[in-house]
């Protein structure tokens, strides 16, 4: 076994084990945190190819909502609702990718195509206030303890869930990373032209990563409603949480597969510390700092920070804690 | 013709005057120094609290505070380049694009820090016209003169100012630009204070017009890049026409629905134009 490995079900057992000794609140914490994670690395699927979509807050916001509207207006259960969800983000992000890739919006272009998505869906969530609450938010009925309605007071489940959903988010990256279309997608996000030569079926090799991508954000959207039990279009799509996305990942890293994790965890424990840190009175203190940290990072960590640890480690030839590339 | 329909659209009219502006300012940074601001529309928040803090607080004179605010965006506006654009100037443009998202996130949360998030309003009350039984708000009036004003002045200060050429040039081909011996770092600056100016200069306009809160940039700041694309980022002309286009879409839009569904016809419109025209309405 390699060290590697080994220190990475170190790890596992530790994150298992953790329920049992942590408080509610750092529970609470880490589901967040593992969530995020899980829908940070769903975004590096394709960040990490230079497809920067800032429409993952529409995917995420269509997944949310699905079910949770499905749930409370015709009481269908979240293990139907959530498919559907999840099948009408990747249906969004067919429509949306299919023109783009076909007619070679790339870019700045795919960007602003993308975060116009953004907006359509968290205004159209807005607009539709008679069923979705509008701005005031919807809270999906309760149904107390029920696997029926995935529905769990108690913390412990939804951990047990944020992990198992965190360590799949895992595997299809790694899934990814090793498979031949990596080579196929890194050949197309350096030259289109030249993928389309070798043989490459650019189209479709884009349109996976992105139904994926989309996919995994929506059922990351899905158990976080779940989770919350309460939705608001401003926390679960639009521009914001799109933004909010992509920074993350950028700030831990996109190019390795615990660079989204480190992103979630290190802005969320910000977040939090200087929220208790500097308590209500100073709302805004945390994302001004996030903020300068946002730019500095980009400005002297382009890689991110577990890209930069990596280049230190490298430089000291000593064992590396992250898988390679 | 319905009066009130009438009325929407002059009413977008008036708006495309500002958005036009907005525009403007955003496609001569790209034009020329090849970087999307994103945060182009919170600089313009910036602008509107240095003139709701001078006039509505301190007493200035409003046209002084407005000059003031204009003067201090221009300031800004080389702030930024210096600071952020310019060590970012040869990174990938996804990079250049976070690095303003960045700012963006900062000016939001800071400004939310300094004045909390309460809406303010500067109180400078306009007349509302009356003509020939249709209502025209005065201070939209006076912003659509004023936006076209800025367009025009900046249109020939491109056109018959030494700098103003370089500026132009510059945009075509960098590199030779440098072999004719003109100062690249010297016409960025100078394009980021024009910038930061026309920012300052809308928010004047905007601020006789809207309440003052950290985050009404994402009012308009979605909008202003819809519109830059749609023109054809970087191309001028094409912006101004698109603003015009956008902002009949989302009076008219209103008009006949909500304000929310008018704003999703016109990004559901945007997106499927990119498809249609991927290079802006206008490109050849």
């Amino acid at each position: 076994m390699s060290p590697v490995r080994i220190l990475a079900l170190i790890g596992l057992a530790i994150l298992i084990a953790l329920p049992a000794i942590t408080p509610t609140y750092f529970l609470h914490l880490l589901i967040q945190i593992l969530l995020w994670s899980f829908i940070y690395t769903a975004w590096a699927l394709m960040g990490r190819f230079g497809f920067v979509s800032f429409g993952h807050g529409a995917f995420m916001g269509v997944g949310a909502y699905v079910p949770a509207l499905l749930w409370s207006y015709y009481g269908l259960t979240p293990w139907i609702g959530i498919p559907l969800g999840v099948f009408l983000s990747a249906l969004l992000a067919f429509v949306i990718g299919y023109p783009c890739f076909r007619l070679r919006v790339v870019g700045h272009y795919f960007a602003l195509v993308t975060l116009a998505l953004s907006q359509v869906v968290l205004l159209s969530l807005t607009a539709a206030r008679d069923i979705t609450g509008g701005s005031l938010g919807f809270t999906p009925k309760a149904a107390g303890h029920s696997w029926y309605a995935l529905q769990f007071p108690e913390k412990s489940y939804f951990y047990g869930i944020a992990l198992l959903l965190w360590l799949v988010g895992l595997y299809v990256w790694q899934r990814i990373d090793r498979g031949i279309n990596r080579e196929a997608l890194e050949a197309i996000s350096e030259d289109e032209d030249a993928a389309a030569a070798l043989g490459i079926n650019v189209l479709r090799e884009k349109l996976r990563v992105t139904i994926i991508s989309a996919s995994l954000t929506a059922l990351g959207g899905a158990i976080y409603g779940q989770y919350f039990m309460y939705l608001n279009p401003d926390t679960v799509s639009g521009i914001a949480v799109s933004l909010q996305i992509v920074f993350a990942v950028i700030a831990g890293g996109v190019y390795s597969l615990l660079g989204p994790t480190v992103g979630s965890l290190l802005t969320l424990s910000l977040t939090e510390a200087l929220r208790v840190w500097f308590g209500t009175n100073f709302i805004g203190a945390a994302n001004t700092i996030y903020g300068i940290l946002l730019i500095l990072c980009i400005i002297f960590m382009p890689q991110g920070i577990v890209g930069a640890l990596k280049r230190v480690k490298l430089r000291r030839e000593a064992p590396m804690a992250v898988p390679a590339e | 013709m319905d009066i009130y329909l009438l009325e929407a659209i002059i009413n977008g009219l008036l708006l495309g005057g500002v958005l036009a502006l907005l525009a403007l300012g955003l496609n001569l940074i790209f034009g020329v120094i090849d970087v999307v601001w994103i945060a182009y529309a919170d600089i313009v928040m910036c602008g509107m609290y240095v003139i709701y803090f001078l006039y509505a607080q301190y007493g200035v004179p409003l046209p002084l505070a407005c000059l003031i605010a204009i003067a201090a965006m221009a300031a800004f506006g080389v702030m930024v380049h210096l600071l952020i654009i310019a060590p970012v100037l040869n990174s990938p443009p996804l990079n250049q694009l976070l690095a303003t998202g960045g700012l963006l996130f900062f000016l939001q949360s800071f400004a939310t820090l300094l004045f909390g998030t309460e809406f303010r309003n500067i109180g400078v009350r306009l007349p509302i016209l009356e003509i020939a039984t249709i209502y025209v708000s005065f201070a939209r009036l006076i912003a659509f003169g004023l936006g076209l004003v800025g367009a025009v002045a900046l249109y020939f200060f491109l056109k018959r100012t030494y700098i103003g050429t370089a500026i132009r040039a510059i945009a075509q081909d960098r590199d030779i630009v440098g072999l004719m011996g003109v100062d690249q770092r010297r016409i960025y600056l100078v394009t980021s204070a024009i910038g930061g100016a026309l920012a300052g200069l809308a928010a004047c306009l905007l601020a006789m017009q809207y309440d003052v809160h950290p985050f009404i940039g994402n009012t308009f700041g979605p909008v202003i890049f819809m519109i830059c694309v749609l023109g054809g980022l970087g191309n001028m002309i094409g912006g101004f026409i698109a603003s015009f286009i956008i902002s009949q879409i989302i009076a008219i839009g209103g008009y006949y629905s909500n304000s929310e569904l008018s704003y999703v016809l016109a990004f559901t419109l945007f997106i499927v134009l990119m498809f249609v025209r991927p290079r802006g309405l206008f490109a050849r």
